[in-house]
């Protein structure tokens, strides 16, 4: 496996892919939108609780490539006891860091940093942030699908 | 006796030979020689194409139909000595029959809309199948939004063939047209289409063939098969992309309304009437793709040099091959397995997704495609999201099979 590769499928991506975590539906939810990539068919929803400003609770449901799995099961792990005034700031770090050129620096995001391979796979970024977009969704409260598109 | 004589009149492939025909073959995929196993969707250019591209626009260019200089008139020469032999290539047929398009999607589209369109009434039934490519289904759904006609749909069975006792039942006096696939782009499945003709025919109705996947990987002769529409893409056989072509019988295509109105489709033009031109220009509004016509022409001629008989036979050996190594891998499921099948391989692997299997197949090199392709109902059929499909071309080698295994062992590896 060449260096690059490795980057992308690193152990703790198979780990989430293999046993992802908050994999379920969230009956007490106050917020959920279904995100969709065209691209491959796969489909995801998100469920977030909120309170006092606050996400008590976030899950998903659906299934997908090991990059949006893993992706899905590790943002509802960064997620939990976050105030919804640091979710936008998150969302737009690993943003810029599955983006961002692969010499750019970008800030570190902790456990999420897994992910920074997926920058040298141009076509495996809606992949990754395909969770992250249905979860602006629904935090936005959009009754519609997103889509990577 | 007469199969074995057939058989022997068919050359071998000197494939090596053909590759050196293929520039893009030499290039090297993430420091790995290409392994190119997309040829669904699109096929690598000769060569002879590639200077005929390059020939044109050096020393031809002009517009077509027009000028009365020389320029003119030799481009209009090669373009409509192209037509002659697409006409020619695919069974015989007249140049007035040969339409030139933008592609398979924009040749369905014209029948849709100009063949369809003014005939259907609310209660009629157009017909296609379950394995239809998205561009043989939303012309179709289109037209019936637009006329009140329903849209049937033949199921297909667990091998991904059609279910004919099915086809027949849903064939019925408001039948006016089916649209089938010749080659599933999905599946690879060769469908019954001389006997799908007959029996639309003896129910009253007509035929579109989709054969973007046929074209350069089965013969085809339309007139044998009697086939009203039948519409291909030139990027699929080895032309330009943006090319393509719809051979319609001329006794409908006459009848039929222009699709698009424009220059060259007229023989007058008033602000009170426009008389439209004859066949096929009725049907080519606005100045065409001149190059990438002559240039289909190169790529079709590159065809019969080697010629279609030779091109099947040696794809059947690597489907044939492929289909065995497939067996011989746990955990690799086969999606379409028809006993009549084009060099198609699509294909899961368990507990992997096609996205994962076609990134890791491609840092060896070896370019496959990934995903739905564009066939969302049928993947539906086969409880999937999408497969990773390999698709062979005649330039492909027994190597590089075994180098697509090799990267599929290399995916169950990673994925242990």
């Amino acid at each position: 496996m060449t260096s690059d590769l490795r980057d992308l499928y690193q152990e703790v991506i198979f780990d989430h892919y293999k046993r992802p975590r908050n994999n379920r539906a969230l009956e007490e939810a106050n917020h959920h939108a279904q995100g969709h990539n065209p691209l491959c068919g796969d489909k995801v929803t998100i469920y977030v609780k909120v309170d006092d400003g606050v996400i008590q609770d976030v899950a998903f449901e659906g299934s997908g490539c090991a990059i949006a799995t893993a992706s899905a099961s590790m943002m509802t792990e960064a997620l939990k006891g976050r105030k919804l005034e640091d979710v936008e700031k998150l969302f737009h770090g690993f943003h810029d860091m599955v983006t961002s050129p692969p010499d750019a620096e970008s800030p570190p995001l902790g456990k999420l940093d897994a992910l920074r391979g997926v920058r040298e796979f141009p076509a495996r970024v809606k992949c990754a942030t395909l969770a992250w977009h249905t979860l602006q969704a629904a935090l936005r409260a959009h009754d519609h699908p997103v889509s990577t598109e | 006796m007469k199969m074995d004589s057939e058989v022997l009149r068919i050359p071998a492939l000197d494939v090596a030979a053909l590759r050196r025909d293929f520039p893009l073959l030499a290039e090297c995929v993430n420091g790995k020689p290409l392994v190119y196993l997309d040829n669904a969707a699109t096929t690598q250019k000769p060569q002879s194409v590639l200077d005929t591209l390059m020939h044109y626009y050096a020393h031809d260019n002009a517009n077509v139909h027009r000028g009365v200089h020389t320029l003119s008139q030799r481009a209009t020469d090669k373009y409509e000595a192209a037509r002659a032999r697409i006409a020619k290539f695919i069974g015989g047929v007249s140049t007035q029959e040969v339409i030139y398009t933008s592609g398979t999607t924009s040749g369905i589209n014209l029948v849709a809309q100009s063949y369809a369109r003014p005939l259907l009434r609310e209660g009629d039934d157009v017909v296609i199948s379950a394995m239809e490519h998205h561009s043989n289904i939303v012309p179709w759904q289109l037209v019936c939004l637009q006329t009140g006609a329903a849209l049937k749909v033949v199921p297909v069975n667990d091998a991904g063939e059609l279910e004919m006792d099915e086809f027949e039942r849903l064939l019925g006096p408001r039948t006016r047209i089916v649209a089938m696939t010749h080659v599933s782009n999905a599946l690879g499945s060769i469908t019954p289409i001389a006997q799908i003709i007959k029996l639309v025919h003896d129910a009253g109705a007509v035929v579109l063939v989709d054969g973007a996947q046929a074209i350069a990987h089965v013969g085809v002769d339309v007139r044998t098969l009697d086939a009203d529409f039948y519409a291909f893409s030139g990027h699929k056989i080895f032309g330009p992309t943006g090319t393509g072509v719809l051979y319609g019988k001329a006794a409908l295509l006459d009848r039929m309304p222009p699709y698009q109105g424009g220059g060259d489709m007229i023989r007058s033009v008033t602000f009170e009437k426009t008389e439209y031109n004859e066949l096929p220009y009725k049907f080519e509004a606005g100045t065409p793709n001149i190059a990438g016509a002559i240039g289909l022409g190169a790529a079709i001629e590159y065809v019969e040099r080697v010629g279609v008989g030779a091109i099947a036979a040696y794809e059947d050996e690597l489907l044939a091959y492929a289909t065995r190594r497939a067996a011989e891998v746990r955990g690799m499921r086969v999606i379409g397995t028809a006993r009549q099948k084009a060099a198609i391989l699509s294909f899961m692997l368990d507990g992997v997704h096609a996205h994962d299997v076609g990134t890791i197949l491609d840092n060896q090199g070896v370019a496959i495609r990934a995903g739905h392709h564009c066939a969302m109902p049928i993947m539906e059929r086969f409880g999937v999201a999408g497969t990773a499909r390999a698709s062979f071309a005649l330039y492909n080698t027994f190597e590089e099979v075994d180098a697509l295994f090799d990267g599929i062992a290399r995916v169950q590896r990673l994925f242990k």
